[in-house]
């Protein structure tokens, strides 16, 4: 048996929460690439953003040496996915260097929206899917049913589906062998110009770029001039190796392999996950596929809290771009913020992510804008332009249309809360288009929604409306015109741009209310009266006032304590140094988040 | 050159009762220690006593807590320590702090006799249910059959302490406390805003919504009426809480005010010396124990005084005072003029109407004592 006929490239797919890490981990342990006391729970979890929050967010890559049932040794490379709905694009890219997923359900609980969505992915790029029943050790598990789902809803043969408790160590050897039976070995020639396909990187400081590649063609090593096709840079590679999990040099990577290569590069524009990377001399003549581009869908203004790291947010969002493609940003300027960027995510948890990451990885203090989906907008001269941020709105008096994203929702829930979702999402704007029953007790509903109604607190009233049972996901539909309306909030007579928003018509008063009160919580006293207003094409619709604040004295002596003082002071001045000045009036970062999140 | 007097502060922290708007370092139920606790005082004494041989004290300052809970002679011995311990200027000041129920002819006679010249009497308010509701121990008639015991003594500078702002308390109620106190004219007067700290029984009080303090605008009401009241009355309005004679100042409190030096004595004080600024142990027994253990006063933070925080700390207490920085005195001590370390800030402030600036000095204006904090928020470094 040749070296190639013995691997095996393959991600594990699941929704959230399905026990896919669990799984990974288990995998790992078997093969003995980790002895169960040194590990971590959740190795390949390698973000600390990621272990907390209990999902995926970057793709990660281990090798597992597996002696089979057939007395040959396999390599196995896992390919680790995230699992969310926002991070398909990265899902996408790990799948393009696999043969095969095996799909992780649990189960109590079925399928659920991401479970279909992984699964549409794996077959677009052609995968054999391994269907695996987790957690069976669960009271309530109901694995038959669980068969009978993947059979109705996704249409694969669960006949031979694995039945696994990942917690209690239970068919593990298992779901190893149907890796080795299942799925197909790589293709690809030896013989052939190289071939390499990178599907992440992350930067290093010593080594620069680390590229995580799929050879398909070829092979690579040490000292090799290898050229990046889409932009016909070369490089001279100095490491080549595995993933085992840590980072393990070895002498050469050949057609079929998972692993990286470092090539002493330092700039991360030089490099494109996607791209394929070929020999300088002997280069092949075709790239690969690579992916399909999925552009940001919702943005948002991120400002450095304190103006004078605007350099700092530049080169920590040059950092996270490295390994997350789907991030974009650009320099804007805001009157109310200063310097800043816009950036561009693929949905609200990418952003949110994102933002956390800033905050935790990069130690930065940041204030961010409401999040923005990209209007169309057809001006009577008939120019259409887009537009991603509320302030480049141009005037009512210009607009002749204006169309927004939709996106076909669907939705997976117990029955007994299907009249709430529906409201919910009639409330949303939401327009029916169809339920199908799962099960007797599960459903399926469907539908289309204005994006910018599900950007902010969707998720949210989603969970709470169905006690955490539903599970969601959408994908873009088409533009379509819609009666929207800019509100725009004027504090002390000034119009604040940072605090603009997009809101259909018959939203707009009840949510210029809503701000204005918000507002007035979070925005300190002043020495002056401070009228907070909501308003739509010049026309107030709501008015908070904040009263004016009439002392600020410390009457104490407090003895001769004088540091006392001191230190009361300093941290008023600290909470100053946090404020945005807009004309006189000072605004805290809080305020410019708190009409974030309207209920 | 810099006046090289300073001040002694002496703490006392023991009360009968505490007070529910107090969060200063005082202990109830404690007196068992005081013995101990007196000769520990004696011990830090001696303990500055080499350090301080070449210069002299203006000002001792007897501050609780209670100082007036200890017994007559207890009182007698602190003051004669100190004074046998440290070289005193002729015209020394010697204030001690008194509560009504705490004061009795036997210990007016013996404070006098050691030397003390002006007594701090803490009233707070003439009406018995909101001296109750502070949980204040003593009657408004306590408090006048003090004030004429100390007049009889010979006691001839008297400061009342006074607050306004409290819950439930009216403008006529102000009003009435005003004009029974300054009926016994006395030489100074301190009356603070209420602050509620936390810790005290009164945030939890307020934080519960239990009791509601008066709006801000009847609070300032109460303020310029006190202002107006006092000094239509003959009294110096010479800090932003403080009224006085003229002379009659408290100058252990001007001390602080000009940010000069000053050694704290006993558990929780604090002193000022040398560039450095100390705060001593809080725990009673702790201070007790460690002192004898050591033989040095237990120090719980201790802090560098760099120039600037030094330059900063001038401005803003100097600011508390009507009369404000002395331009002239901030620029003989330390050597730079104030407009050119803050020219920008100065404008600003002068823009909003917070200060005023005269020929000689820089101060806080009529609307500047109502928001004297956002004015020295711009000195912070």
């Amino acid at each position: 048996m040749s070296r190639q006929e013995r691997i095996r490239n393959f991600s594990i797919i699941a929704h959230i929460d399905h026990g896919k890490s669990t799984l990974a981990d288990r995998l790992l342990e078997f093969t003995g690439m980790l002895s169960e006391r040194k590990m971590v729970d959740q190795v390949l979890d390698k973000m600390e953003l990621e272990r907390e929050r209990g999902i995926t967010i970057k793709a990660q890559a281990v090798r597992l040496t597996y002696k089979a049932n057939d007395g040959n040794e396999y390599y196995l490379n896992l390919i680790d996915t995230p699992g969310h709905v926002d991070f398909t694009y990265e899902v996408s890219r790990s799948l393009a260097a696999c043969e095969g997923a095996i799909l992780v359900i649990d189960a109590a609980q079925g399928i659920e929206a991401q479970t279909l969505s992984n699964v549409y992915l794996a077959l677009e790029h052609d995968l054999e899917i391994v269907p695996v029943i987790n957690k069976i050790d669960l009271p309530s598990a109901m694995p038959e049913r669980v068969k009978k789902e993947i059979e109705d809803v996704i249409g694969i043969d669960a006949s031979e589906a694995i039945l696994v408790s990942a917690k209690e160590k239970v068919g593990i050897q298992e779901v190893l062998e149907s890796i080795v039976n299942k799925i197909p070995e790589p293709k690809g020639s030896p013989d052939k110009p190289l071939r390499a396909l990178i599907f992440d990187s992350h930067y290093d400081p010593y080594k620069g770029v680390i590229a995580y590649v799929r050879i398909v063609d070829g092979s690579i090593k040490k000292d090799m001039n290898i050229r990046m096709m889409s932009n016909n840079k070369v490089f001279e590679v100095n490491e080549v190796g595995i993933f085992n999990p840590e980072m393990l040099e070895i002498q050469e990577l050949k057609a079929g392999e998972v692993g990286y290569l470092a090539a002493g590069i330092k700039d991360v524009k030089n490099i494109r996950i996607g791209d394929t990377i070929t020999e300088a001399e002997n280069s092949a003549t075709e790239p690969l596929p690579g992916y399909k581009k999925i552009n940001p869908m919702v943005f948002c203004g991120i400002y450095p809290a304190d103006g004078g790291d605007y350099e700092s947010v530049k080169e920590a969002l040059e950092k996270l771009q490295l390994n997350d493609a789907s991030l974009i940003f650009e320099p804007e300027t805001s009157a109310a913020l200063g310097f800043g960027f816009r950036c561009g995510f693929l949905g609200l948890l990418h952003m949110e992510i994102i933002q956390e990451r800033l905050e935790r990885e990069f130690n930065l203090n940041l204030v961010t804008t409401a999040p923005s989906v990209i209007y169309e907008i057809e001006k009577n001269s008939g120019e259409i332009v887009r537009i991603d941020n509320p302030t480049n709105f141009p005037d009512i008096s210009e607009i002749k249309a204006i169309k927004e994203p939709f996106v076909l929702a669907t939705i997976m829930l117990p029955n007994e809360f299907v009249g709430a979702v529906m409201e919910l999402c009639q409330e949303k704007r939401g327009i029916f288009k169809s339920m199908n029953y799962i099960n007797e007790n599960r459903v399926i509903i469907s539908y289309e929604l204005p994006l910018n109604e599900i950007i902010y607190d969707f998720f949210d009233l989603l969970k709470s409306r169905t006690k955490g049972y539903a599970s969601f996901d959408y994908e873009f539909l088409e533009y379509k015109k819609s009666d929207l309306v800019k509100l725009d909030i004027l504090i002390n007579n000034e119009t604040v741009d940072a605090l603009s928003f997009i809101v259909h018509k018959d939203r707009a008063y009840y949510l210029g209310r809503r701000i204005a009160e918000k507002l007035k919580e979070s925005i300190p006293r002043h020495m002056f009266e401070v009228p907070i207003q909501a308003a739509v094409g010049g026309k107030i619709i709501a008015r908070e006032t904040i009263k004016a604040l009439r002392k600020n004295v410390l009457a104490k002596c407090y003895g001769g304590d004088v540091t006392r003082k001191r230190k009361l002071l300093e941290k008023q001045k600290e909470g100053k140094k946090r404020m945005r000045q807009v004309g006189n009036v000072e605004i805290p970062q809080e305020a410019f988040m708190s009409v974030l999140k309207i209920d | 050159m810099e006046d090289k007097g300073f001040g002694l502060y002496i703490h006392i922290p023991f009360c009968k009762k505490k007070c529910n708007y107090c969060d200063f370092i005082s202990y109830i139920n404690m007196e068992y220690f005081i013995p101990q606790y007196i000769e520990t005082l004696k011990k830090e004494m001696d303990f500055y006593k080499d350090y301080c041989s070449k210069r002299k004290i203006r000002t001792i300052y007897i501050g609780g807590g209670t100082p007036t809970i200890l017994q007559p002679e207890q009182l007698e011995h602190i003051i004669e320590s100190a004074l046998k311990t440290f070289r005193v200027y002729n015209e020394l000041e010697i204030s001690i702090e008194a509560n009504p129920d705490s004061i009795t002819k036997e210990k007016l006679h013996k404070l006098k006799n050691a030397g003390v010249n002006r007594l701090s009497i803490g009233l707070q308010a003439y009406q018995t249910h909101l001296l109750k509701n502070m949980g204040r121990i003593h009657s408004p008639g306590q408090f006048e059959r003090a004030f004429l015991a100390a007049r009889e003594e010979g006691f001839d500078n008297i400061n009342v302490d006074l607050i306004f702002g409290l819950p439930g308390q009216t403008g006529e109620q102000w009003e009435e406390t005003l004009k029974k106190v300054t009926a016994l004219r006395p030489e100074h007067v301190s009356a603070y805003s209420l602050k509620i700290e936390e810790g005290t029984l009164l945030y939890d009080q307020y934080k519960s919504g239990i009791i509601k303090l008066p709006e801000e605008e009847k609070e300032r009401g109460m303020y310029y009426f006190l202002i107006d009241f006092l000094t239509s009355r003959g009294y110096n309005h010479y800090e932003i809480s403080n009224f006085a004679f003229p002379g009659k100042e408290c100058r252990h409190n001007i001390l602080y005010w000009k940010n000069k030096e000053y050694i704290g004595i006993g558990a929780a004080s604090h002193s000022h010396f040398c560039k450095k600024r100390y705060h001593n142990e809080e725990d009673l027994e702790k201070y007790i124990e460690v002192f004898s253990l050591k033989n040095r006063p237990p120090i719980k933070d201790k802090e560098s005084i760099s120039k600037g925080l030094e330059i900063s700390e001038t401005i803003i207490m100097n600011l508390r005072l009507t009369a404000g920085l002395d331009k002239i005195e901030f620029f003989n001590r330390f050597g730079v003029d104030i407009k050119d370390l803050y020219r920008k800030e100065i404008e600003l402030l002068e823009n909003s109407r917070l200060i005023e600036e005269t020929q000689t000095h820089i101060k806080l204006t009529k609307l500047g004592l109502d928001f004297a904090n956002e004015v020295f928020v711009n000195f912070i470094p």
